[in-house]
């Protein structure tokens, strides 16, 4: 070999190097900042952590308030969130990548999802606030809550579906063709099966998002003192980010601390979203 | 191909049909919960039950949560809930009867009580409680302990040419001032600006603002040559890091303080934060009770979360406005 191609092996190996550092860096300055938050919070709030910070019902007492107005609203909100969002994600997704016919219409459908992944939340609650809370008169309910995040996180789903749709081969679907089935017995048959970690895990990465809001609930109309539970979904509600708002704008430290709890309260409840996400992908592969 | 389309379509009905079926068996199931207790209220004539709601300013809002707990735990079948949009957002709801009482930190506006007028809605405005607006500085200040109104204008009238302290008084160091102060949407700001600037809004545009007063404390706490500008409680809460200047409109520095405040003497900046009540709603038994405890109680409630309590007559007379 040529002492101008060692030479080249040299400096590509050194390049090699660097850029095998620097990246590693940029992944352990993303980490770095996670960490130094999240030991901040859990220094300050684990100690406020305890069963009474659960039961109790928020108080102008910082060693008396609770979350549970919070937490009973943000799974009544979230629960009918995901009632709403997954059929209506699923189905569009659904419609769009196996029924649509590729004309200018269904392109500029197309567009128009990815681009309302993108805006921001306030102006779905602006949009909450004009249609559900006043046209359709559903008031500052759990109802419409759920709704405006539905229409919050359903252009998420319906994207991660569409690609969870994209990924089954075609030869699968050629093979149930070729057996005599319908396209509906084939998606429901060969593509849903397939496709169905996928969009579950999307649909539960949107429903962690949609956990974690608070300006378009304040929009729609959440109260920040909230100290009996919901009856049903038209009934008052707070959730867990606005109870957590409120608790940091206070004057007293107490109530930063008591909000860092509520902080730890609510990263539990992502954290077991995001399980459940991955333990249903794992349940659903293996059977494929 | 046509039929299975069809069927799509059909699948897609039959969810929305679901689901609005749901929402259409919400209400009904929501009708008998607000009966039960007004049956119950009959058996009982001490019981007091309902809903009162309350929106409005989130200056007052610790307040009013206060009373709504201690409310609560006399008369556990009363629900309040207490919002926090703002003086403003709150009164676009009680003018349209939408909310019972509106909690405010500025008196309601003439556009406000037109809309009120236009809708039917007649109220009663009631003076909680007074809060102080502190002007602070770091602690490593040394230099400043008092500023006349005048000199405030100065710095933060919206055609401030200050830029160092040395501009303010010629003894003073020639070190840039740092401002910072709430955002534009508080209650806090537009009082400032029209105290001081003489026009609700006017200010100069160079300063740090933020929603959150809590970070205005960080910022002051952490720069030698920080001005701005926040509400007593914050104050109150964070004095070991804070210096507050003491205010001269003429009659020589005062500093806030809970007495102070009370007693009218620290002006321009104190201000009465109120709660509006519809007087339709008044004549709810609860309602009624409710405004009753909040009068009764605020004198010993008011300071405990930060604010000033007013002289007992001022809460008597509110009393009375309430009997009427």
């Amino acid at each position: 070999m040529s002492p101008e191609g060692i030479n080249n092996i040299k400096r590509r190996n050194i390049t090699n190097t660097v850029f095998h550092g620097l990246l590693f860096l940029s992944t352990l300055i993303g980490i770095m900042f996670l960490i130094v938050l999240i030991a901040q919070i859990l220094i300050k709030g684990l100690g406020w952590l305890d069963w009474d910070f659960i039961t109790n019902f928020p108080s102008r007492f910082p060693k008396k308030a609770g979350i549970k107005s919070a937490l009973v609203g943000t799974i009544w909100v979230i629960s009918f969130t995901a009632l709403f969002s997954f059929p209506l994600g699923v189905g569009t997704a659904i419609y769009l990548e196996e029924y649509s016919k590729k004309s200018w219409y269904n392109r500029l459908l197309q567009i128009n999802i990815s681009n309302l992944a993108g805006v921001p939340s306030i102006v779905y609650g602006m949009l909450g606030l004009a249609v559900f809370v006043k046209l359709f008169n559903f008031e500052r309910s759990i109802l419409s809550a759920s709704l405006t995040l539905t229409l919050l996180i359903l252009p998420v789903i319906i994207v991660a579906s569409q690609e969870a749709l994209k990924s089954v081969p075609n030869s699968l679907k050629e093979g149930s063709y070729a057996l005599g089935m319908s396209k509906w017995q084939t998606i429901t048959g060969v593509v849903l099966p397939f496709a169905l970690p996928g969009i579950l895990t999307g649909t539960i990465l949107a429903l962690s998002r949609a956990i974690g809001e608070a300006a378009p609930l304040i929009m729609v109309g959440a109260f920040g003192y909230v100290a009996f539970l919901p009856k049903g979904p038209m009934d008052y509600f707070t959730t867990l980010p606005i109870q957590i708002f409120n608790w940091t704008s206070r004057p007293q430290s107490e109530f930063q601390n008591i909000a860092a709890a509520g902080i730890i309260v609510l990263l539990i409840l992502l954290l077991s979203a995001n399980a459940v996400a991955i333990i249903l992908r794992n349940k659903y592969q293996k059977r494929i | 191909m046509f039929f299975f389309k069809n069927k799509t379509v059909v699948f897609l009905a039959i969810i929305l049909v679901l689901a609005l079926a749901l929402v259409g068996c919400s209400k009904p199931a929501d009708e008998p919960n607000n009966e039960e207790p007004k049956q119950e209220a009959k058996k009982e004539e001490a019981k007091l039950s309902g809903e009162i709601k309350i929106d409005g300013s989130s200056t007052v809002f610790p307040i009013t949560e206060a009373m709504a707990e201690e409310f609560t735990k006399l008369h556990p079948d009363v629900r309040i809930p207490v919002g926090i949009s703002g003086t403003g957002g709150g009164f676009k709801k009680f003018v349209v009867k939408e909310t019972a009482i509106s909690d405010a930190s500025r008196p309601i506006k003439d556009k406000e009580a037109a809309a009120a007028k236009e809708n039917g809605v007649e109220y009663i405005e009631l003076t909680v409680a007074y809060d102080g607006l502190s002007v602070l500085v770091n602690p490593a200040n040394t230099w400043v302990d008092s500023l006349t109104v005048d000199e405030l204008k100065k710095i933060w009238g919206p055609e401030s040419t200050v830029k160092t302290w040395k501009d303010v008084r010629p003894e003073w160091p020639a070190e840039e001032i740092k401002l910072y102060a709430p955002g534009t949407d508080s209650g806090t700001f537009d009082y400032f600006t029209e105290e001081i600037n003489g026009k609700s809004g006017a200010i100069r545009q160079d300063f740090t603002p933020s929603e959150d007063d809590n970070v205005l404390v960080q910022g002051i706490a952490g720069d030698k040559n920080a001005l701005g500008f926040f509400g007593f409680a914050y104050y109150i809460e964070n004095k070991d890091k804070l210096k507050a200047v003491k205010i001269d409109s003429g009659q020589g520095p005062v500093g806030p303080s809970f007495e102070t405040i009370a007693d009218g003497s620290y002006t321009p900046l104190s201000r009465p934060i109120f709660i509006y009540v519809n007087k339709a709603e008044l004549k709810r038994p609860e309602v009624k009770e409710f405004v009753k405890f909040y009068m009764e109680n605020a004198k010993e409630l008011v300071p405990q979360v930060g604010y000033v309590a007013l002289s007992d007559d001022k809460y008597a007379e509110n009393l009375k406005k309430i009997v009427q």
